[in-house]
């Protein structure tokens, strides 16, 4: 185990490494960063003054190192724009982007294994059928739809929940269905396909002939290793969820990063921009790095060797 | 107590298939005493998984299950439900499969596979289902057999699994083992090695074994009863001795023909040498299923049932409309 857990390890600083990289190389992507800081109307020399005053003119290979130095620190520097340090406003932004995506995985997990468990223990079944009409339904209806038919119904009409903002936990609801339901579909068929795998499985029938009741059978025998795929699955969704949450976030207005970063595209603050991509990047690997470590405490021939 | 472990009287099959209704098992009957092994044998398709499979009531959901009879030590298995089911199941009687590689669950040590039997049908601590674990796992013939309880089932080769498939099958100290093709995913070398353990296991402990194999040479050695199945029927049953001497019916005979003589044939050649092909056991069937592959086929083999009928010796059956001097006159001929 301590193997893989070292190796695998060894692969997460890689990954973060490279996307440290590209991330840093996002600032010279829209041209020279110097000109884009001064603007349209400065002279040569005010365009040589920045470049000089932000360290512009140093090796590239120099700015990395030192703009990396100073990211693991956690100061990922000045928003020119906001005239704010970067880390203090990711920092106040992100636990509204986690609790949101930490409630939505939750939210679909919940959803979605014990209904693929259910389908899979009799395919074609009542339950099967109303798990595959969810699924179609919940894959052909966009999210931002689904999130303003949630508004009219639940906070609207029937004012049970409130529509914007963070106050309290019962804001979440809603933005947590609109943003999990999505990824419902998904799990539920890897769940129920993975659960229809193993039941015909030949280790299934032994534990049958042992006697064992259908409980154990379902649960110890089948469901640990049918959910292995859906773990890898639930992870990448996650990352999605804590990225891709633009949308959501906007409908419901929530200060998270997903709102941040479309305020930020739209004011092309790089550095700010930067700093999102680092930090998603971040969250991603290390969501990645923990479901296959789950997977390998899971499945004895991925620790095992 | 009877001295009877399992008694199967008319046991019928049917599966529905897209072509229609499949009779993989048309109206077997046997016996299996205490301390005593049947063998059955027959080639690839005739219904032997089937059969194993409806003794313990694990068939697929879509095959039907008939019979007249069906008791395990005296108890009525027809009308057992399916909790009572999963009660003898593993306890009274345990299966050992063809499939070692992929019959353990990969998530989880052997030795937590091999208790759990013992734990869900006796009352026992776990500290002494440890210790019975490992005192099945030496008797399987696995050395360093504490420290394997803590292995992974990828860990183990195939040999190996099937040891332990066997000693988890008789965790609970069962009356009936069924062991459908223990060894044909097995190399050759250690096809017999585990045959002959079997056979020894079920001497010792004085169980009756239903022992489902090709390996005729093995089946000569080991098996009490032999029940030769040929397209989902029984075509021949009695004794070992009986079967192996006076072969009777015409596929048996076939099969005898083309057995491994010991010490002059490989170990573990498979049956199947006799010409043509197995006839579909879809909708009505009628006359000798053996008919088309049959030297002595008659127009009287095709129509009708044939029944099963004594042949020189009491307990000694076939199912053939020749006459037991018939037969025995063919075999004469066959092997001149
Ligand atoms: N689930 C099923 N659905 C339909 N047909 C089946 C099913 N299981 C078995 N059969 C058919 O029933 C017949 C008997 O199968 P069975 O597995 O009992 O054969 P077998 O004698 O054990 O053969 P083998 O020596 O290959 O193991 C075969 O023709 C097989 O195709
Ligand atoms: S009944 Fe006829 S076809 Fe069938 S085995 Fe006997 S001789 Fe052959
Ligand atoms: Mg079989």
């Amino acid at each position: 185990m301590l193997k893989y857990l070292l190796r695998r390890l060894g692969v997460a600083v890689l990954v973060a490494l490279t996307v440290s990289v590209i991330t840093f190389s996002l600032i010279y992507l829209s041209g020279d960063p110097a000109i884009a800081l001064a603007g349209d109307s400065a002279s040569n020399e005010e365009i040589e003054h920045i470049r000089k005053a932000y360290g512009y003119d140093r090796p590239i290979i120099v700015q990395y190192g030192d703009w990396l130095a100073r990211a693991a620190q956690g100061d990922l520097g000045r928003s020119h724009y906001l005239k704010a340090n970067i880390s203090d406003v990711i920092l106040t932004r992100l636990p509204n982007t986690l609790i949101l995506a930490l409630c939505a995985i939750s939210f679909a997990l919940v959803l979605a294994i014990p209904l693929g468990v259910a389908a899979a223990i009799r395919p074609n079944s009542l339950i099967d059928r109303f798990a595959l009409s969810l699924a179609v339904v919940g894959q052909a209806l966009p999210s931002f739809w689904f999130a303003l038919i949630l508004i009219f119904f639940l906070g609207i009409q029937l004012r049970w929940l409130p529509i914007t903002g963070t106050d309290s936990w019962m804001n979440f609801i809603m933005p947590a269905i609109a943003l999990g339901y999505y990824v419902t579909p998904g799990v539920m068929r890897l769940t129920r396909a993975g659960m229809l795998e193993v039941l015909s499985s030949d280790y299934i029938r032994t534990a049958k002939a042992k006697g064992l009741r259908p409980p154990a059978v379902l649960f110890k025998h089948a469901l640990r290793n049918a959910i292995i795929p859906v773990v890898s699955l639930a992870a990448v969704q996650f990352g999605f969820m804590l990225g891709g949450s633009i949308v959501i976030e906007t409908i419901f207005a929530i200060n998270g990063l997903g709102f941040l970063a479309w305020e930020t595209i739209q004011r092309a603050d790089l550095p700010m921009m930067q700093a999102i991509v680092l930090v998603l990047s971040c969250f991603y690997i290390v969501i990645t790095f923990l479901a296959d470590m789950l997977n390998a405490f899971l499945d004895p021939r991925i620790r095992v060797t | 107590m009877s001295d009877t472990i399992l008694e199967v009287r008319d046991l019928v099959i049917d599966i529905p298939v897209a072509a229609g209704m499949l009779h993989p098992v048309q109206s077997i009957s046997f016996d299996v005493k205490r301390g005593e092994t049947l063998s059955i044998v027959g080639e690839s398709g005739c219904g032997k998984s089937l059969t194993s499979l409806a003794v313990m009531d694990l068939l697929p959901l879509r095959a039907k299950r008939t019979a007249s009879v069906l008791t395990l030590d005296g108890e009525d298995l027809l009308s057992a439900g399916e909790r009572r089911m999963s009660d003898i199941r593993g306890n009274k009687m345990a299966m050992i499969f063809q499939e070692p590689m992929t019959s353990l669950n990969p998530a989880y040590t052997i030795g937590n596979q091999l208790v759990e039997a013992l734990l869900r049908h006796k009352q026992v601590s776990a500290a002494e289902a440890r210790t019975r674990a490992i005192y099945l796992l030496e008797k399987v013939g696995i050395t360093a057999a504490a420290s394997r309880l803590s292995q992974y089932p990828h860990q183990l080769s195939g040999g190996l699994r099937q040891r332990v498939m066997i000693a988890m099958a008789l965790m609970c100290g069962p009356d009936l083992i069924i062991a459908d093709e223990p060894t044909t995913a097995l190399d050759v070398t250690i096809q017999a090695q585990i045959l002959h353990l079997l056979a020894d296991l079920q001497k010792e402990f004085n169980m009756g074994m239903i022992l489902i194999t090709h390996d005729l040479g093995v089946v000569a050695r080991v098996a009490d009863r032999v029940a030769v199945m040929y397209a989902g029927q029984i075509v021949e049953t009695g004794t070992a001795k009986q079967v192996f001497e006076n072969p009777t019916h015409p596929y048996t005979q076939g099969l005898i023909e083309c057995i491994p003589i010991p010490g002059k044939t490989e170990r573990g050649a498979h049956l199947g040498s006799i010409p043509g092909i197995v006839p579909s056991l879809v909708g009505d069937l009628s006359g000798c299923h053996f008919a088309d592959r049959c030297r002595y086929a008659m127009d009287a083999c095709r129509s009708g049932r044939v029944e099963l009928t004594g042949s020189f010796e009491d307990g000694h059956v076939y199912r053939c409309a020749l006459t037991p001097q018939q037969c025995a006159a063919n075999l004469t001929k066959g092997a001149a």
